[in-house]
């Protein structure tokens, strides 16, 4: 077992990746001698050359367009988006393109591309380096879009990303990059498309993913202190959802709250409180809660950490929750 | 825009300085830089390859117009550029097409059913597209030369190109079309093949409207200039030449496939149909236009010439129209025998690891369809 960060726990991850398979290139801007702006990838085109790890030209379809030309001739490309907000340039090659292409050739075409986006506010940036945009993804077939809250996560999940023939949307919380955890190198990792209960609890259910699953994690702790036994359920894969465990834990507590730093407008927690609603109904004590980003655009850094959801937004909706 | 435009006549192809090497008349003309060095028998064959592409396109608007296609792109009036073009590859080499290839379709074996079925409905493209090496039909514009430029950098990692053994180099044939020189995508290509030295050719059929946007409103300079800004030679051919778009294609190529980079080839030519069986021409452009583009047809000049020369003789010419006529027919009826698709199947080609989700939508849609007694045409 080591401790390391999750840039570092990346780093390792994909470093594995590129030994394990000759075909695995990264490509992105300043990834190649930066290492990127937040360092994932650094020292890795030093070890693994220019032709694996691609330095390439600001054009972020450029960049989305090229690797599925490259997945279709037998390449891995795992791509970084700087910020997710510098996703949208390349909106059109994700949904068209890199979605549907195994669909448009009837299943004969794999397309199997990471995406790798960090996301999230709370770093004190300008506009387009804060945002969340994962709903967009999750809703369009084809994607399968994960998100990692923590060290050991990450080092495993982009490896199975990686490995995975499908398209996957790799999100990473910029904001918790220098965090510290441990990663176990040699156990089992669980499959990538699963939720973890991290937190076992009996009067109620808060499921959240990538930077808010910290902020979940720290208000059961409060909580508890209140003599509140609440269970924090890390949803890592947000497409598709692993309804089993959210069910199995509504089910137990009878109280849902899904909290996420995008918009809550059409979001994951509506999808979820949906999907609760229909699957759980009998066991529900109270209506699924949403804390969530306000349906503002994000804002300017001054206002953000009244703009994302905190511990006492979280416990002020565990407080309404059990208030039914 | 006069100077500006480079068009002498407004898309009329009068005085414009392109590669030709056989004329509407069917007259054969010396090039500097390019030279045909088949015979007649290989022009026999572009012949035989244009007219059988023009009597498919025109049974699939037929059929379109019959209500047995939702939608045709004709491909009538290019047949040279994409015959000569696609007969100009090499063993290894791969296309990326538009919707509009079906002349390059056949060249690489594409079976023209193929391509109705997605015009008909029943699928996207249900080609092997390794097999054939020919890539699906891309509908978004210009998205497909990004797709092209990535290939190329991987038959590069693959060390394909500039091996020196012409059996082994390869390189990438990317199409497009006018209206798609605007799309950011296709400048982005531009950059992302000339920075890598990628083993591309964009092969720009210029066929003058973008439905029903003219070239004027894309480019105030001749297309074939734009690429030299990305560091890219660009030429211009006569895209109704089938000739001089061999020539010109064979030569690009083999310039990617020794590792000398990408190349923009500015076909000149013009879209004779719709753009569409959508559109209605008539609203945006003249007759006189079109008629002056029918002096200049590309199977036209190619008869006049083997007639003249000897190459071929009128048996030929009627063997061919017979071809034409049998293929037709049988494309035809191959395409009305199709059997519809079922939606109960779409939810297996989304994934290669199918989410639980989905699984369970494609079950609960397959227990509806059995609620129905008389569930014709419903679970397969």
């Amino acid at each position: 077992m080591t401790t390391m960060t999750i840039a570092k726990a990346l780093n390792a991850g994909l470093r594995r990746a590129l030994e394990a398979d000759p075909k695995v290139v990264l490509a992105g801007e300043d990834i190649g001698k930066l290492g990127g702006v937040f360092r994932v990838t650094e020292r890795l085109q030093k070890d693994f050359g220019e032709a694996r790890v691609i330095d390439s030209p600001l054009a972020e379809s450029g960049i989305v367009g090229t690797s599925v030309g490259m997945a279709l001739r037998g390449y891995r490309p795992v791509c970084e988006m700087q910020f997710d907000g510098f996703t949208m340039p390349a909106f059109d090659q994700i949904v068209n393109q890199v979605a549907k292409m195994r669909f448009r050739s009837g299943g004969r075409i794999a397309m199997p591309m990471v995406i790798r986006i960090p996301c999230g506010g709370g770093i004190g940036a300008v506009e387009h380096h804060s945002e969340s945009p994962e709903a967009y993804f999750c809703h369009t077939a084809g994607l399968k879009v994960v998100a990692v809250s923590n060290p050991n996560d990450a080092y495993w999940m982009i490896q199975q990303a990686v490995a995975s023939d499908d398209p996957v949307i790799f999100f990473e919380p910029k904001r918790r990059y220098h965090e510290r955890g441990e990663v176990q190198e040699t156990a089992e990792p669980r499959p990538l498309h699963s939720a973890q209960v991290l937190r076992e609890g009996t009067d109620a259910t808060l499921v959240a993913y990538g930077p808010m699953v910290k902020v979940c994690s720290d208000a059961a702790a409060a909580a508890e202190e209140e003599g509140r036994s609440i269970e924090v359920v890390d949803l890592r894969t947000l497409s598709p959802l692993d309804m089993s465990v959210i069910t199995r834990s509504t089910e137990k507590t009878g109280r849902l709250v899904v909290v996420h730093e995008a918009p809550g407008n059409v979001g994951l927690g509506a999808e979820i409180a949906a999907r609760v609603t229909e699957q759980c109904f009998y066991s529900l004590e109270a209506p699924v809660l949403r804390v969530t980003g306000f349906d503002t655009p994000y804002p300017p850094s001054r206002l953000e950490d009244d703009y994302l959801p905190d511990l006492d937004r979280v416990l002020d909706a565990v407080d309404r929750s059990l208030a039914y | 825009m006069g100077e500006l435009s480079g068009l002498a006549g407004p898309r009329a192809g009068a005085d414009i300085d392109y590669v030709q090497l056989l004329t509407p008349e069917g007259v054969r003309i010396g090039n500097d830089e390019y030279e045909f060095t088949g015979d007649d028998d290989q022009i026999a064959g572009f012949y035989r390859d244009m007219v059988l592409t023009r009597r498919v396109d025109l049974e699939a608007t037929a059929l379109q117009r019959q209500g047995e296609l939702g939608l045709w792109a004709p491909c009538l009036g290019q047949e040279a550029a994409q015959i000569g073009s696609a007969r100009a590859l090499g063993p290894g080499d791969h296309v990326f097409p538009t919707y509009r290839e079906h002349g390059v379709a056949r060249c690489l074996g594409i079976d023209p059913v193929d391509l109705l079925r997605m015009f008909r409905g029943i699928d996207h493209g249900n080609w092997d597209v390794e097999a054939h090496r020919f890539h699906l039909y891309t509908v978004v514009i210009g998205a497909q030369t990004l797709h092209a430029t990535g290939y190329a950098m991987g038959l590069e990692r693959d060390g394909l190109v500039g091996t020196g053994d012409p059996d082994r180099d390869a390189a990438v044939l990317a199409y497009l079309g006018d209206g798609a020189t605007s799309q950011g995508d296709v400048s982005e290509a531009f950059v992302f093949s000339a920075s890598y030295n990628a083993p591309v050719v964009f092969f720009c059929q210029n066929n003058q409207w973008a439905i029903s946007e003219p070239i004027e409103r894309q480019s105030r300079i001749p297309l074939y200039k734009r690429s030299s800004g990305f560091g890219i030679p660009g030429l211009r051919v006569d895209g109704n030449d089938v000739l001089a778009s061999y020539a010109v294609t064979q030569k690009a190529m083999e310039h990617a496939r020794s590792g000398n980079g990408p190349t923009f080839v500015e076909a000149y030519t013009y879209r004779m149909g719709a753009h569409t069986t959508s559109d209605d021409p008539t609203k945006y452009r003249l007759a006189d236009e079109v008629e002056h583009w029918r002096l200049k047809d590309p199977i036209a000049r190619v008869r006049a010439y083997l007639t003249r020369s000897g190459g071929a003789d009128e048996s030929f010419f009627a063997r061919i129209d017979a071809e034409a006529e049998d293929l037709a027919a049988d494309v035809r009826k191959r395409c009305l025998d199709l059997d519809d698709p079922s939606l109960v199947d779409a939810f297996d080609q989304v994934y290669a690891e199918q989410t639980p989700y989905l699984a369970e939508q494609q079950a609960a849609y397959a227990a509806y369809l059995d609620t129905f007694e008389d569930a014709e045409g419903g679970v397969g």
